[in-house]
């Protein structure tokens, strides 16, 4: 058999002449895609630079100048500081307690039937779609009719109460997703049911777990509408900026938004490569 | 190490064991309730397997064996009677206290882990030691031809090794009995081939019970010691590849495993043990029990024991007198329909092994004539 086998076809400038004129072709696409994400990112990227904003007047509309002075002078303003530890701590907490709870409601909703499961789902469904300002109002009347004294604890509450669905949502989409005979195969190696959910099931649904807190997370730390109407006294970081708006807001609240916005980017570039590599 | 390699897996064979089956089933009912009714997947199951035993449970899907299988594993609790391991009842004793592990049909590996961690997790529920861990895991993936691939994870290995990885997964535990779910129902034909091999090679090297649930009989006439074959909840059929295929005890049996020619005739004489039914104008046939005159009764006869001839074949012969409606040429043998007098339709297998040319051509008037030991009684019709 010394039959020649074909020359290999002479096809090597073929893949550059596509790419060049898929690039052409794409160029409308590529355009709108710029558009949009500068239709996004332009907010965010002026609340950056006025964090930078060497300002004088009260108001900080105005480019006067580049200077770090809000940065280095950012928790100089005790009431806004108290308010933007409130708003972390509460965010942090509701975080925490949301996530287990939806964890959990997610798993049954994903992997059980029982009696109520419809009415759990459409509880669920309607705490996401219900107008947060009705919502908020209802709270409002709700707590004052139970007689608790408004405050940090009826904030914490109203955060956890809003924001467990998004939890249970996004885990239960998950847990569906998922094999059960894996869980099967751990009980099979002889794992018990405890040791069965913490070495198989949660690393798992994990990547659902982990969305579920950002976005708990996420919905928390700039509540405005239902907080406002659940807080009493206590004030937090979006209800100062709120009250500031008719002063003037201080270009620390720039600084503030963007080490938020910082923690928030970095958090999700962390989930997603995590979300990747399982 | 080198010394103990190729030694069996389970660590003491002991002599009082081995009388002792690896598994019984004893009067095993599983019932499932839905809608209001009650649907009896397992109807009353009597098994024994041996130890060290590769046994197939073979039948068509919904025939409840792989209820059977999971009652033995421990993910079903039966209905009614008892599971037996090595002759201690396992009622009530969850999945993870039970010395048997499985391999599943979609293999079930813990996709973040790696091979290493998936295999080593059964031993780390038993707290081995370490050393200990990393020795059994390393000889596992050496039996399953996956060394070097430890810190894979599973989703980066094709179907073929990650279904070794469950079956490392399973053994490294050394179980009582290995059970697998229609272990090979996602590979393709060449890797299910390959793998049918090295499967039944695994289980000679590490001596363990097999336990092996298929749709398959091809898969399972290769592999298995004994089959049972199932249906409707039951046992149809328990006995050797061999047993089973040559002897099929009933129309279904003989139906789902290879191709049988059902043939009818009703008995004319009998006495001595034997009867001589009457199938078509000629049609004669001697089976090897004794029915009353008049009698329709069925039987079996395998393609590959019949001959085909244009002449009246010798005496003692079974035959029948038919039409060929087809022939089918396929390279090592050929097939030829043929429609007898009697009006059954038969398949007759032909090696071509000298005979240069077909032995009967499409609408040939033909004679096919076989031993009398290859006719098998299936039931007689009143």
């Amino acid at each position: 058999m010394t039959t020649t086998l074909g020359k290999p076809a002479a096809s090597a400038p073929a893949p550059a002449k596509r790419r060049r004129r898929a690039r052409r072709d794409g160029l409308g696409l590529r355009l709108y895609t710029w558009l949009i994400i500068a239709w996004l990112m332009l907010p965010i990227a002026i609340m950056i630079l006025f964090g930078f904003n060497d300002t004088h007047s009260k108001q900080n509309f105005q480019w006067e100048g580049f200077t770090l002075r809000w940065y280095q002078h950012l928790f100089d303003k005790g009431d806004l500081t108290r308010a933007l530890w409130n708003s972390v701590s509460i965010a942090l907490l509701s975080t925490v307690i949301t996530t287990v709870l939806g964890t959990f409601v997610g798993i049954a909703l994903g992997r059980f039937r029982f009696r109520g499961k419809g009415v759990t789902n459409l509880v669920l469904f309607a705490a996401i779609s219900c107008p947060e300002i009705v919502m908020g109002s209802s709270l409002l009347s709700m707590f004052v009719s139970l007689d608790l004294p408004r405050g940090y604890w009826t904030v914490l509450i109203a955060h956890v109460m809003f924001s467990i669905s998004f939890v249970a949502v996004t885990v239960r989409a998950r847990v569906v997703g998922l094999d059960p005979k894996v869980e099967e195969a751990a009980k099979d190696l002889g794992a018990g049911p405890v040791e069965t959910f913490r070495l198989v099931t949660l690393p798992m649904i994990m990547p659902g777990v982990l969305s579920g807190a950002l976005l708990a997370f996420a919905l928390s730390i700039d509540d405005f509408v239902i907080t406002n109407f659940t807080s009493g006294s206590t004030v937090t970081f979006p209800l100062w900026v709120y009250a500031s708006t008719r002063t003037g807001t201080p270009p620390q609240v720039n600084v503030m938004g963007t080490l938020i916005f910082a923690v928030g980017v970095l958090l999700a570039v962390v989930s997603a490569r995590r979300g990747r590599r399982t | 190490m080198t010394e103990t390699q190729h030694a069996p897996l389970r660590d003491d064979p002991g002599r009082a064991e081995d009388a002792v089956p690896a598994i019984e089933l004893a009067g095993v009912r599983k019932e499932y309730h839905a809608y209001g009714e009650t649907v009896a997947a397992v109807q009353g199951v009597d098994l024994a397997i041996a130890q060290g035993e590769f046994f197939s449970l073979l039948g068509p899907s919904g025939c409840g064996k792989t209820t059977t299988m999971r009652m033995v594993a421990g993910f079903e609790e039966p209905t009614a009677g008892e599971v037996y391991l090595l002759g201690e009842s396992v009622t009530g004793v969850p999945a993870n206290r039970r010395d048997v592990n499985m391999v599943f049909q979609s293999y079930a590996l813990f996709p973040h882990m790696s091979v290493f961690e998936n295999v080593a997790f059964g031993l780390r529920r038993k707290r081995t030691p370490k050393a200990e861990i990393t020795e059994r895991v390393t000889e596992m993936l050496r039996i399953v031809d996956l060394t070097g691939r430890e810190r894979r994870r599973p989703s980066e290995l094709s179907g073929g090794q990650q279904q070794r990885v469950a079956l490392a997964r399973a053994l490294v535990n050394r179980p009582r009995a290995l059970l697998l779910d229609e272990p090979l129902g996602a590979l393709d034909l060449k890797l299910r081939q390959a793998m049918q091999v090295e499967l039944k090679r695994i289980q000679r090297e590490v001596g363990i019970t097999f336990v092996y649930v298929t749709h398959d009989q091809g898969e399972a006439l290769t592999m298995s010691d004994r089959i049972a074959v199932m249906n409707d909840g039951l046992v149809e059929q328990l006995g050797t590849p061999r047993e089973i295929y040559e002897r099929p005890a009933s129309k279904f049996v003989a139906g789902f495993i290879g191709t049988s020619n059902l043939l009818a005739g009703d008995a004319v004489e009998s006495g001595g043990g034997t009867s001589v039914l009457k199938h078509g104008d000629g049609g004669r046939i001697e089976v090897g029990r004794e029915f009353a005159t008049g009698d329709k009764v069925e039987l079996t006869v395998r393609p590959e024991k019949m001959q085909i001839t244009a002449d009246e074949p010798g005496d003692g012969l079974c035959r029948v007198h038919g039409k060929v409606s087809e022939v089918v040429y396929l390279g090592t043998s050929t097939n030829y329909n043929v429609t007898t007098d009697g009006g059954a339709d038969v398949v007759v297998f032909v090696q071509n092994a000298m005979n240069a040319e077909d032995v009967a051509r499409r609408g040939d008037t033909v004679w096919l004539s076989w031993e009398p030991q290859h006719s098998y009684v299936i039931g007689s019709a009143e």
